[in-house]
This record gives C-alpha cells, structure tokens and sequence, in this order.
C-alpha cells in the first residue's frame, strides 16, 4: 500500500505573515531627514596669521538680537525684505560703490564672469531664538539660491537644480555661499 | 459538433486564498525594507522650525543626531533646555568625546562627511547653541546640519 505523505498545513501561513507585517508597519517611519547644511568655519590657529580684512562695502552685515530684531548694514530691517537686500547686494547691479564689489573670473562652461566678493556677515545674540535665527538663515540661503537660478536660466536655460554635476559646479563657482558667522557676543545679557 | 457540458451544481466557486501568504510577504518585505527603527529615546520635546531652503541629508549612515530641547520630565529636570547625546543628557564638555566616539565608528573612508545634524527645538535661544557649535569648531565636526521641516514657499 501507498503511504500517503501528510501535507503541512499552511493556512496560517497568512496570520504569520499578517503579525510581522503589522509589527512593521508600526515601527516604520519613513520620514526623510531634512535641514539646513552649512559649514563652520575651522578653529582658529593662533600660530597662523589673520587674513587681511575685507574692505567695509564687501560685507553686508546682518545683527539680530536678543528681541529678534534686524539690524541690516547699520539699518533696523525685517525678515521679509532680506531676501531682496542680500540679491541687490550680491549682484549689485547698477555697480553701486556701497554695495559688493566684483571681480572678473575665468569660469569653464560660463566663461568670464563677474564673481561678487561680498561676504554675508551674520550675528546673533545669545537671547536670540533659534526660530529667528533658522529665519534668516533660510532666507539668505534663498537669496542664493535665486541667484544661482536666474544664473542658470541666463546661461543653460535650465533650473540650477535640474544642471548637470559639471555645469553646477560652475554655476557654484560664480555664485559662491559666503556666510561668515562672527565669534559669538553676549551683548543682551539675559541668556 | 462541440457541447459544452452543464455543470450540475449552482454553487458559487470560491475564491482562491492560496495567493494570500505571498501578497502579505511582498508586504512585508516592502516595510521591512523601508524600516528605520527610532535607536535613541528622546528625553526632550522638540518641534524643529520650518524652511524652505532644506536639503535632504543624504546617508543615514553618516549622520550623528545632537538634541537639543526642554526636557520631557520638567518635574525632574526643569524647563532649560538641555542637550542629549545619544541615550542620556550630556554637558558641553561631552561633545568632543562624543564626536570622536562617532568618527571612530566609521571607517576612515566615510570620516571626512560625517555630517552632524542639529534637531533643536524652535524655542530654544542661540546661547546653547553657539556654545555648541564653538565646540564642534574646536572638535572639527564642521559639516552641520540645522533640522528643519519643509514648507512650501510663499513666494
């Protein structure tokens, strides 16, 4: 006689399957990590000697303080039009001898260039919220990108964001982030 | 000539269920593969600000997470922001040590883009935070990150 192999069961197979899958759905988070990238700039070597200062009409200060107050190139300011003020700066169109000053560069893919040498110049307080300060953060990076934008529009007809590794590059040659952020300051007194 | 026979029962033929298993464990795999399990407990509340200007942090596996925020337990801890460092508050002192703890973690080639990702709280003033980053200075993390949400902009 034949002998009949038993078959395993598999109709719980699903409910195995359904445990582990609900387990996963509660612990997934599938939220991407966003932020703001900048750079700090390196410790200070007191062995190397400080670069020369930057000539007063290339730095476009911005002070905030510990009311979250502007104060934008001596100026009392406000967020909203920061973003306008730091592009007329930058790209200084009408060649104003109070706002940045230029310098022709030899860029590939863009050839010569006018390359701005403002330098941002951002200063909180201790007391200033860190809202205020990712406000104005974001709104100069804003300013930059616009920049970067219009550049890439004149020169590629494209988006910068939609450029290519190569001609991005270039396009951030021209249009450098310059954002110096002073030794801190406790001039608010209240931390 | 073709006939098509009659079948003689009127039920109605079941749907068959033996697919099932496999669609759950496509799944299943699906989330498996889009987890990533939360590994530090936060014991601080933070709601992150918003900004337009955000970039995603590429690898997960190259970012270390400072918190900063006012602690979950007020009770206990009082309402000044404090910093956390992986599972436990820390002081200033501890950044450096926890800085080079988290470069020896990656191997050498990954080290130069450890990028360090600031999740503060929007409430918090820039004193702590520009204690912080005078630290990451002298500690040469200088790839930082502000964590901010995504808003769409006005303009």
């Amino acid at each position: 006689m034949k002998r009949i192999v038993p078959e395993v069961n598999a109709s719980s197979m699903a409910d195995i399957a359904f445990l582990l899958l609900i387990f996963f759905l509660v612990t997934t988070t599938m939220d991407v990590d966003t932020g703001i990238l900048r750079r700090l700039p390196p410790p200070i070597d007191p062995n190397v000697p400080l670069p020369p200062p930057i000539k007063e009409r290339n730095v476009f200060t911005v002070l905030v303080n510990a009311q979250n107050q502007l104060l934008v190139e001596g100026k009392s300011g406000n967020i909203y039009t920061l973003r306008e003020k730091t592009k007329e700066f930058l790209k200084n169109p009408n060649n104003d001898p109070n706002l940045s000053d230029k310098a022709t560069k030899d860029i590939d893919l863009l050839g010569e260039i006018f390359v701005s040498k403002g330098v941002i110049s951002l200063q909180n307080d201790r007391g200033t919220s860190y809202e205020t300060y990712i406000k104005i953060q974001n709104e100069l990076a804003a300013a930059v990108r616009e920049l970067r934008n219009e550049l890439s529009i004149e020169k590629f007809g494209k988006k910068f964001l939609d450029l290519n590794e190569e001609k991005a590059k270039a396009v951030r040659k021209a249009i450098p982030v310059s954002i110096s952020e002073a030794e801190p300051k406790n001039v608010g007194g209240n931390n | 000539m073709a006939r098509f026979t009659k079948t003689k029962s009127k039920k109605l033929p079941t749907v068959s269920t033996s697919s099932l298993p496999d669609i759950i464990f496509i799944l299943l795999f699906f989330f498996m593969v889009a987890t990533t399990m939360r590994e530090t407990e936060l014991f601080v509340n933070i709601t992150v600000p918003e900004a337009t200007e955000v970039q995603k942090l590429e690898k997960k596996s190259l970012v270390s997470f400072i918190y900063i925020g006012p602690p979950t337990k007020p009770s206990i801890y009082g309402t000044e922001p404090r910093i956390q460092l992986n599972d436990s508050y820390a002081k200033l002192i501890d950044i450096s040590e926890f800085v080079i703890r988290e470069r020896e973690a990656r191997n050498e080639a990954d080290r130069p883009f450890i990028t360090t990702s600031l999740k503060v709280d929007s409430d918090t003033k820039m004193g702590i935070i520009t204690d912080l980053k005078q630290e990451l200075r002298k500690a040469n993390a200088l790839k930082i990150s502000y964590s901010t949400r995504k808003i769409a902009d006005k303009k």
